[in-house]
């Protein structure tokens, strides 16, 4: 019996990687893989980004017939947030021309740094990953637009101090116990005598993503003015949650970027209504782009998203990604002449593209979202963020833009840089001049 | 008839006693290792050395390790994927301190790390067996994962929390960093593997391993006939984790380059259990073949099965599908392996084997 | 000395010094005690009838909620979608007993045990493919729990209950009393508590072993289904809820394996225990999160002292 369905696997197994054949790709085609997390624990973020982005792509082939004439192919490989899967999916896919990744992992972006000089596949990791490739020159190959985490966190703190001042405040930090939640901690220290605050962290270990009670008593212990949450998946509708508990002010409760999807608020609620997060991309479908998402993507059933979810935090996140990576392919295009790039000319593309007020208005994303230039020294762009607040059922945005402290924060990602390449040995650098 | 033994007389008690009693299998061995390390690196493309076969090396190392503790002496743990880790983190300490070591040195090394702390968290083992071991090495994991969080000197202050492997030679050879080739790499973990493969067989046949298995079998017994527990028990738990604390360090080092705590998680280690349940408790040949399934099985899956799918239903099916779908079909796998054949693969191995044997007679 | 202080004396000083803080934290331990006594009374019903170590105890209690969850997003009302999620329940347990608990009779507890880590396997990826991978939110108000909470002024300062929270506590208390009832005044009960104490002289007076199986499996999934709604209701559901249901294990080590009390008991030591450390040694000392790992540690210690647990059955395989 046992013996009859082993070989009945085999054999299937064996007939089908028979059939298997690696598309063949044409060389003018744009060939982008998309490491996607529709599964885990942190699917809620992972599918609205995956769909955002391979629908962004969808409707300029639908409507432009792709990006300067290439169609662009995204095949989406599955890493269920882990590092390992991460690694095989890039192998996987990496001899099939893959243009740039985006590991949308910080573990599986850490493995593929010092993969990409030797592949010659650029990563873009949007707000997420190692914050010290924002030094360009340290770090060819890596880009973080628009913005890195102490990036962020300076914004963030500005926020803080034009509502009513830092000075004096006491900042409580709760974060993921991760390396992605540790990250700002540098910052808060340099920061804090600098802006005349204390902080005070609260950690919160991945397995108790679900149970901080005791953290939040501890909150309530130390009497935070603010709280700023680094936290990802379900520990963000926990945290709220609790703070509703302990009746913590929810105006002066901020979340990063990641610490604010809809997923993540829907389940709050009313309770969460107040809460802030930092974000970068729009929010709502009030964007030519996005309608015409809807129009050549959404309404001709290519979607994988529902057409509610369209617009919301994640969703549009995952676009901008996509219309990042559009735009530096056409300055890549425009740069070499090609029709079909390759990974260096799409690092080149990366660093020379401009995403300005105009440029932004001609593809349909007026307001969008702060402009990013693309450069070669400055591989975060220093973007800035706004904030949004929960009003019990929906996000608003709630802020002007507010732009990095860069001359505090550039220091400190310069000396990370040189940290991180000097236990390195040979590792390619590049000057720009 | 294909595997005839007729013939062959072993005429002193070494012959009788060797590794490898039968012609065709020293045969086969020999076979297999001039394939593994010639052919290969040789023909095998850079995904499939990189994304297939060092992975599976590097799991077939620790489920030998945890075959060790689990098959040969019947301590059930859960604890691995942390004893993974230690390994990582005392490789990783020992290269930044002294970079010019050959980095092969310290990779062995640094199971001697894993071998202590395994042996204290298997301290408990002297007194509880069973469930409650679950319990203690499971307190293992979640104190040493931790750990690896709440020390930062062991990521060496690193912003990212993450230990990011420097570049490092052995033999005048790159074997670390993104720059050492996936033919070097390769070799080395082969290399690795195969001389400590080699070894476990050999302390497992020995007078250790006999101990080993005389508690798994009976303990009381075992302590009437002169096995002392204690030592019996805890020699089980540091050779364990000495095995698994070269494979973590095998893994970040040659396969990932890089690692985050998350990879040393309790998933971990139940991967790594699976392995040895499928490939059969208490069989080195089990351990491989049940890094094989458990790990080589999804890739299959993850790729062939939506290409599939579409022909032969109007649906697609996704990659995340296809990869759901195969974490349920590896669950079903152990749960059908444990009915119908409880000690794995290489029990099936065996089976094959004698009918090749005595093929084209029943029997 | 530093230490010293550290650890005798500065705690007990926050104690004293905010006392609403100290009875706040024995309330939220208290809870999540009642929460974990309810998944280890899971494994409890399970490891009593039929020896097996049910690992997928904690899954079952994300499974179950979800089936709640995905019932109800399909336009079925509230509380026929949580009879359905009953009856899908009481179908795993058919499944898993006649599938996999029936084949492997009388193989040795391990390779139960290994097997019930299979089912949570199947019951992961399973459940992700059928449900979807985005969290949930738990149907709260639907199901008539209670939101809002009250505050009792205190010390100077205020401790709040949450009405859920004292919900929970209450339905907590009627499933262990139900359960209690069942075992002790109905015949399927009585037969339950025969075949724990004796398998051999349970079937040789009649009882169909796989009926009381079937039977166990199903409260196991009830009791999974109610700790399932209760603790979503604090977050969401989401497959991170698994890791806190392994919380269940040194609950189980201190209660014992075996005694439904000790789960009780057990399960509240624990989270007023954790809760405590946390606050008052753990982030001074040690900076935090020790939630984690704490429950396990006291467990560890436990077991080399009383590995029977608090009120298990002193037959326990010594070494």
């Amino acid at each position: 019996m046992l013996k009859k369905i082993i070989l009945g696997a085999a054999s299937i197994a064996v007939a089908g990687s028979m059939y298997t054949t690696t598309p063949a790709f044409a060389e003018d085609t744009l060939y982008i893989p998309s490491l996607s997390y529709r599964t885990g624990a942190f699917a809620g973020a992972g599918i609205p980004i995956s769909n955002g982005y391979a629908d962004y792509f969808a409707m300029l082939n639908a409507r432009d017939g792709g990006i300067g004439g290439a169609k662009v192919v995204v095949e989406e490989c599955e890493t269920g947030y882990k590092a390992d899967k991460g690694v095989e999916c890039y192998e996987a896919t990496k001899g099939n021309g893959a243009l740039v990744y985006n590991p949308y992992s910080t573990g599986i972006t850490l493995q593929l740094i010092p993969k990409a000089p030797v592949d010659e596949i650029p990563i873009l990791s949007m707000g997420y990953g190692l914050s010290a490739a924002a030094i360009g020159e340290k770090f060819p190959w890596v880009f973080n637009y628009p913005a890195s985490y102490w990036s962020q966190m300076s914004s963030i703190l500005k926020y803080i101090d034009s509502q009513g001042g830092i000075k004096g405040k006491k900042i409580g930090f709760i974060y993921l116990d991760v390396g992605y939640g540790k990250e700002p901690i540098p910052l808060l220290d340099k920061l804090a005598p600098e802006m005349g605050f204390e902080w005070v962290g609260f950690p919160v270990a991945g397995k108790d993503m679900q149970n901080q009670a005791a953290t939040w008593l501890n909150v309530r212990k130390e009497r935070p003015d603010w709280m700023i949450a680094w936290s990802f998946g379900a520990m963000t509708p926990t945290a709220v949650k609790e703070a509703a508990k302990i009746r913590f002010p929810m105006d002066k409760f901020v979340g990063n970027w990641w610490s604010g999807g809809h997923a993540d608020l829907e389940q709050v609620g009313a309770p969460g209504k107040g809460y802030l997060a930092a974000n970068f991309s729009g929010i709502g479908t009030d964007f030519p782009a996005l309608q015409d998402v809807i129009k050549h993507v959404v309404d001709a059933g290519n979607s994988k998203a529902n057409k509610e979810d369209i617009g919301k935090v994640n969703y549009n996140r995952g676009l901008f990604n996509a219309v990042i990576m559009a735009e530096a392919i056409r300055s890549a295009q425009a740069k070499t002449g090609k029709k079909g790039i390759n990974g260096a000319d799409m690092r080149l593309g990366l660093e020379n593209f401009v995403l300005d007020e105009a440029r932004l208005k001609e593809i349909g994303l007026e307001g969008f979202t702060a402009p990013v230039v693309g450069s070669c020294a400055d591989h975060e762009g220093a973007g800035s963020i706004f904030l949004q607040q929960w009003n019990g059922s929906d996000w608003e945005r709630v802020s002007d833009l507010i732009a990095p402290m860069t001359e505090v924060v550039r220091p400190l990602l310069e000396e990370a840089a040189d940290n991180y390449v000097k236990e390195q040995t040979d590792w390619k650098t590049q000057s720009c001049g | 008839m294909f595997y005839r033994e007729a013939g062959q007389y072993k005429t002193s008690y070494e012959a009788d006693s060797a590794k490898f009693p039968i012609r065709q299998d020293k045969w086969f061995i020999w076979f297999y290792l001039a394939i593994a390390f010639i052919a290969i690196p040789y023909f095998g493309g850079q995904f499939f050395l990189d994304a297939i076969m060092i992975p599976f090396l590097v799991f077939a190392l620790a489920a030998v390790g945890l075959n060790i503790l689990t098959g040969y002496t019947g301590q059930i743990s859960l604890g691995t994927g942390a004893f993974m880790g230690v390994g990582a983190y005392a490789c990783y300490k020992m290269t930044l301190a002294f970079p010019d070591v050959n980095i092969i040195v310290f990779i062995i090394a640094s199971g001697i790390f894993s071998a202590i702390i395994g042996a204290f968290f298997g301290l408990p083992s002297l007194r509880i067996k069973g469930f409650y071991l679950v319990v203690t090495t499971l307190a293992a994991q979640f104190f040493l994962e931790w750990a690896f969080i709440r020390i930062p000197w062991l990521y060496n202050y690193n912003p990212s929390g993450a230990i990011e492997v420097p570049q490092r030679e052995a033999f005048g050879v790159i074997v670390t960093g993104a720059s050492a080739s996936s033919e070097v790499r390769y070799l080395v973990v082969l290399s690795v593997v195969v001389i400590m493969t080699w070894f476990a067989s050999n302390i497992i046949s020995g007078r250790i391993g006999r101990s080993w298995m005389m508690i798994r079998d009976m303990d009381i017994a075992a302590e009437l006939m002169g096995v002392r527990p204690l030592y019996a028990k805890l020699s089980a738990f540091a050779v364990s984790s000495f095995y698994c604390g070269v494979a973590g360090a095998l893994m970040v080092f040659i396969w990932q380059g890089a690692a985050e705590v998350e990879v040393f998680d309790y998933n971990r280690s139940f991967q790594i259990l699976f392995m040895i349940i499928l490939g059969g408790l208490g069989s080195l040949l089990g351990c491989f073949l049940g890094a094989a399934v458990i790990f080589i099985f999804p890739i299959i899956i993850h790729n062939i099965l939506p290409p599939i799918w579409a022909i032969i239903t109007p649906w697609t099916m996704s990659s995340s599908q296809a990869d759901l779908v195969a974490a349920v079909m590896i669950g079903v796998l152990i749960v059908t392996f444990l009915i119908m054949e409880p000690h794995g693969l290489a029990r099936l191995w065996a089976i094959m084997k004698q009918k090749l044997r005595v093929w084209p007679f029943p029997y | 000395m530093e230490l010293f202080k550290l650890i005798f004396i500065e705690p007990f000083e926050v104690m004293a010094a905010l006392p609403d803080l100290l009875l706040q934290t024995l309330w939220e331990g208290f809870v999540s005690g009642i929460l974990y006594s309810l998944i280890a009374l899971g494994f409890v019903l399970i490891f009593k009838a039929s020896g097996v170590f049910n690992f997928a105890q904690g899954i079952m209690v994300v499974f179950a909620a979800l089936t709640l969850v995905g019932i109800h997003a399909m336009g079925v009302p509230p509380f026929l979608a949580l009879i359905l999620t009953l009856g899908v329940m009481a179908l795993l347990a058919l499944t898993v007993v006649k599938l996999v608990m029936k084949p492997l009779v009388n193989q040795p507890d391990i390779i139960l045990f290994m097997s019930t880590i299979g089912i949570t396997f199947i019951l992961i990826a399973g459940g992700q493919l059928i449900f979807g991978g985005e969290p949930k939110a738990m149907i709260t108000t639907e199901l008539g729990l209670p939101t809002g909470s009250s505050d009792w002024e205190v010390g100077g300062g205020i401790v709040i209950f949450q009405h859920i929270d004292i919900a929970a506590a209450v339905i907590a208390a009627l499933l262990i009393a139900g359960l209690a009832l069942f075992f002790n005044k109905t015949k399927t009960g009585r037969a339950l508590r025969a075949v724990a104490d004796d398998h051999q002289a349970a079937l040789s007076v009649g009882i169909s072993l796989e009926y009381i199986w079937v039977v166990v499996w199903f409260a196991a999934g009830v009791v999974a289904l109610t700790a399932g709604i209760l603790w979503a209701a604090k977050s969401d559901v989401s497959f991170a809820l698994q890791v806190v249901a392994l919380k269940a294990l040194p609950v189980l080590v201190l209660g014992g394996f075996t005694s439904i009390p000790g789960a009780i008991v057990g399960g509240l030591i624990i989270g007023i225990g954790e809760k405590l450390f946390d606050l008052y040694w753990g982030v001074p000392i040690l900076g935090g999160s020790t939630e984690s790992w704490f429950a396990f540690i006291i467990a560890l210690l436990f077991l080399l002292y009383r590995p029977e647990g608090l009120f298990g059955e002193k037959h326990i395989e010594r070494i």
